[in-house]
């Protein structure tokens, strides 16, 4: 799960990590009484959750009040694109106004799960405030990493390798080194899959300031996080996606014609490669879970429907503990409550297929059978 | 032969007394799976089903002559479970639970380093050698017992898809297992190739890969440096959109790593053969496993 900026920088505040001095703010009339509060140049940050803010204009520096103030009015409330967001954009409906520091040196600190050495890896670099995929590829020389090892914690060498090889002047060492600790206690504590800040910023004064926060939490963790769980933004997600996480179901909504419905992740995958592969393009991925009960079933189409791209329908299920003729009972019913009337192509393999077959046959519905995978897709192909 | 699981293998199942624990318990057993011991904390004593059930893995161990444990606790409980296990001295534990947070098993990936017992999972659909031991959710009799295929996965129905079109090509199956669609699990494809390298009933084996991480990239090489046996390889997710969750925590294309082309890629350059379509993957497998070997 993603969070905004601000909610990030409160939880650096809380686990002592300096963030500037700023407030948030969702409504104009509020912006005149911040300002009053906050030193001038300030920065008036958009508050959504896609990357690319900056360039997307959504991120201005002002230096006087009355510009900070034209700023801020033109943020909260404009239609954000960036490369992240799409076409339309995102309606940006919170800003974050902070006081502006003057900066020595700008640094990239991330940290994240590495799952083949099983380790959390720090990475950063001196090229701080860029895009670090960018740096990553040009001047991999650039980019530190620094594998630690969960059960036992930032060790001092590995607080030395990052000190040294950043580069950090001797005035600002220790408050460097307190950060990275409070990081790493920060990451393991909210079970984190991700925490970047870019640009992390000495100043003039030799202060070491989280200038940016990224925090993206481990959806499996939220049941220990009600703090997090709170600070859900369902705004930006697809209306169809949202809708379909209320009913248990993992949708992801894609450009295409085919809707599909699957039992499984990796069988779900497969199909939409499938269906790419006769020649037409996925409208979705949708997993109603390894034991497609008929409820799920009921549900997929409502979602799959909903989606006005969609012209045609292929269900995928590999019915395994779950009959195939429960299930074929399942989709028929399903199929009249919700007044199916696209083309569906149906293929179901398993345990007592014949009868589920007879039974999608018999039904007066558009329901077409598929003996195996490719005759699935010859049929698909022509839908 | 088989791997890691044969007709003498004796599971506990942790969790037993919840109702899909139970549930694949019954169908665990009526496969001919030997069960010994249930284990729920705070239900010790009791009985299901004829089986017994104790309070904790070291009494179950102390008590029955248990070898490996399946788990099917809910998420929040399942790392504990794994390390219950371990530190009763299971050989082999096989975590079917999905959903488990990442730090948890990051923590036991590192805790048990070392330990002699073998982790398969977690998020997966268990491991089951035809005809001799099932111990996972995945439907008995898709099966073939008596070889010659290997079968490893990331994945749960997909690999019953597998499974399903190999025994229609009639190629039987000496071990078929799922290691998990998690970012971090335990048992990975290369110790499993190493298994069926080893096994002499196995001729050739069946790798099912998907989007995320390099587990698949690092397989080939390995593959082609150790391995005599054919290998037909298949990856699910080539037209998954980059930066999402396919599903499995583990299934995400993420800054540019991970992609199903890059997967297919390392496989056909390391002397794989490699399946484009699943609709033609048992006809693929009747043609490389009845020819000889590579």
């Amino acid at each position: 799960m993603k969070i905004h900026e601000y909610q990030a920088k409160d939880l650096f505040k809380n686990a002592g990590i300096p963030v500037p001095k700023g407030a948030v703010c969702k409504t104009e009339k509020d912006i005149s009484g911040i300002l009053a509060t906050i030193k001038m140049p300030v920065a008036v940050k958009a508050q959504i959750l896609a990357g690319g803010r900056g360039k997307g204009g959504g991120v201005v520096l002002a230096r006087s009040i009355k510009s900070a103030q034209k700023a801020a009015e033109t943020i909260l409330g404009m239609q954000l694109v960036t490369k992240q967001t799409g076409e339309s954009g995102t309606e940006v409906k919170t800003i974050l106004i902070e006081q502006g520091v003057t900066i020595s040196r700008e640094i990239y600190l991330s940290m994240l799960v590495d799952r083949e050495r099983a380790a959390i890896v720090i990475v950063a670099s001196q090229d701080g405030g860029m895009d670090i995929e960018t740096v990553a590829e040009k001047t991999p020389e650039r980019i530190l990493k620094v594998y630690v090892n969960p059960l036992l914690g930032l060790q001092g060498y590995h607080l030395r390798e990052l000190t040294r090889g950043l580069g950090i002047p001797e005035g600002s060492v220790k408050s460097f080194v307190a950060i990275l600790r409070n990081i790493f206690r920060l990451f393991l504590q909210y079970d984190c899959s991700l925490l970047e800040i870019n640009p992390l910023v000495i100043t003039k004064k030799d202060t070491v300031l989280a200038l940016d926060a990224k925090v993206d939490i481990d959806s499996n963790a939220l049941f220990r996080h009600p703090d997090i769980v709170s600070m859900h933004d369902s705004d930006e997600e697809d209306e169809l996606e949202a809708e379909a996480a209320r009913h248990g179901l993992n949708y992801i909504r894609l450009e295409g014609t085919i809707g599909s419905m699957v039992n499984g992740a990796g069988l779900a995958m497969a199909t939409m490669d499938l269906i790419k592969q006769a020649g037409v393009e996925p409208a979705n991925f949708l997993d109603v879970g390894g034991g497609a009960s008929a409820d799920m079933v009921e549900s997929g189409f409502r979602i799959i429907l909903r989606d006005p791209n969609v012209r045609g329908i292929f269900i995928n299920i590999f019915g395994g503990i779950l009959r195939c003729d429960i299930l074929a009972e399942g989709v028929v019913a399903a199929a009249k409550k919700v007044g199916l009337s696209l083309p569906v192509v149906i293929r179901m393999e398993g345990t007592n297929v014949d009868e589920g077959r007879n039974i999608l046959a018999e039904s007066d519905l558009n329901l077409i059978n598929a003996t195996d995978l490719s005759h699935a897709a010859t049929l698909l192909a022509a839908i | 032969m088989a791997i890691f699981v044969n007709r003498d293998t004796r599971v506990l199942v942790q969790g037993i007394t919840g109702k899909e624990g139970l549930f694949h318990t019954k169908q665990c057993r009526d496969y001919g799976t030997i069960i010994v011991a249930g284990v729920t904390p705070g239900k010790g004593g009791r009985k299901v089903d004829e089986i017994p059930v104790f309070d904790s893995v070291a009494e179950a161990c102390r008590e029955t002559t248990a070898n490996a444990s399946m788990i099917v606790v809910p998420p929040p409980f399942a790392a504990e479970a794994i390390l219950e296990a371990v530190d009763a001295g299971i050989d082999l534990v096989i975590c079917i639970t999905e959903g488990i947070p990442v730090m948890d098993m990051l923590r036991v990936k590192n805790a048990i380093k070392g330990c002699h017992t073998r982790l398969i999972g977690p998020n997966c659909p268990g491991i089951i050698t035809p005809g001799e031991c099932k111990i996972g959710i995945m439907p008995g009799p898709i099966h073939t017992p008596g070889g010659p295929v290997g079968v490893v996965s990331r994945s749960g129905t997909l690999t019953y898809e597998v499974v399903h079109q190999l025994t229609q090509q009639g190629l039987g199956q000496t071990t078929c297992l799922g290691i998990g669609g998690d970012p971090i699990n335990g048992t990975d494809f290369i110790d499993c190739l190493h298994a069926f390298q080893n096994d002499p009933e196995t001729k050739g084996v069946v790798m099912v890969g998907e989007i995320g991480g390099s587990a698949e990239e690092e397989a080939a090489f390995w593959i082609k440096a150790n391995m005599d046996k054919p290998v037909v390889g298949f990856v699910a997710g080539l037209t998954a959109p980059p930066g999402r969750r396919m599903g499995h925590a583990g299934a995400i294309v993420s800054g540019g790593r991970g992609t199903a082309a890059a997967k297919l890629e390392a496989m056909r350059s390391n002397g794989i053969h490699v399946c484009k379509s699943l609709a033609s993957l048992g006809a693929l497998c009747r043609e490389v496993f009845t020819t000889s070997a590579r």
